[in-house]
């Protein structure tokens, strides 16, 4: 059932980057571009997606003690703000203001955005890999 | 080049995304981080991938129904191939330390209001504003 309901919400959000423009690099790129061919589409989007998590989340939280299909919610523990958070953070926007793809506009794309979106995510996989290499050595396979 | 400026469909692009966090949590107690998702396919498998596989699948299914049916999706990429294969490594090496990207700490993330999440959305706006900024106006014409 957690398959299901997991493929449900991938199925809203696909459908939700798609129509936000978050999956059209051209239409990204503008957004951060306010000094040129600025769009400020993207405000809309964040704006929405977060006041409906935000109100989601807390009815979720204030109802529920647990998730429906499974035993406990999954939220992560980490609380330090330190360097590898703001490093690759800042790493990250590098990369996002090259393409304009980030990896949630990406995936959307693969089925109608062509071969430089599937480079994209090849790439972005490979980043992935290389990322956790870079990080645990050769530690990189262990389990957590 | 210029895109249109979209504030009604975007609303709704963003409230179903936020509407797909809010389901992943509900239902399966999950983050609905894409970086997390996708990190899940490499190794070392985690036990439980199925799901992240059902959310991928389901993510690119979705526009693909919305274009049968009938509907257009803007799309256009500005860049070259190459500048698309560095763009991948830097993000994948950046989401990795950062633990997260636009999906996972921008929205889940800012939605639970944590700390965390808040430095690393204020960190990854402003390096891209800069990035597209040199890119366009120091560097070349756009």
């Amino acid at each position: 059932m957690k398959n299901l309901t997991a493929l449900f919400a991938g199925l809203v959000f696909g459908l939700g980057i798609a129509i936000s423009g978050m999956a059209n690099p051209a239409k990204v790129l503008n957004f951060f571009d306010p000094f040129g061919t600025f769009d400020p589409s993207l405000i809309m989007v964040m704006g929405g997606a977060l006041v409906t998590a935000f109100v989601g989340y807390r009815l979720v939280f204030a109802k529920q003690n647990k998730p429906v299909y499974e035993p406990t919610f999954a939220i992560p523990a980490q609380r330090k703000i330190d360097a590898g958070l703001i490093g690759g953070s800042a790493v990250f926007g590098i990369g996002w203001g090259i393409s304009g793809f980030c990896p949630g506009g990406a995936i959307p794309a693969l089925g109608f955005g062509g071969s430089g979106t599937l480079a994209f995510v090849v790439a972005l996989l490979a980043g992935l890999l290389l990322g956790r290499g870079l990080m645990h050595g050769q530690n990189m396979f262990a389990k957590p | 080049m210029q895109t249109e400026f979209t504030p009604w469909l975007s609303l709704a692009g963003g409230v179903l995304i936020g509407s797909a966090a809010v389901l992943l949590m509900w239902l399966n107690g999950r983050i609905a981080g894409m970086t997390g998702i996708l990190a899940g396919f490499l190794p070392p498998f985690e036990s439980d991938w199925m799901w992240r596989v059902a959310f991928t699948v389901g993510a690119i299914v979705s526009p693909l129904i919305y274009i049968a049916a009938g509907n257009e999706i803007a799309f256009d990429i500005p860049v070259s191939t190459t500048a698309l294969i560095i763009s991948g490594l830097v993000v994948g090496v950046g989401v990795t330390y950062g633990g997260g990207c636009t999906s996972g700490h921008g929205i889940c993330g800012m939605a639970r209001l944590s700390p965390r999440s808040i430095v690393a959305t204020v960190v990854f706006m402003i390096t891209t504003f800069a990035t597209v900024y040199v890119v366009r106006h120091v560097w070349g014409q756009a």
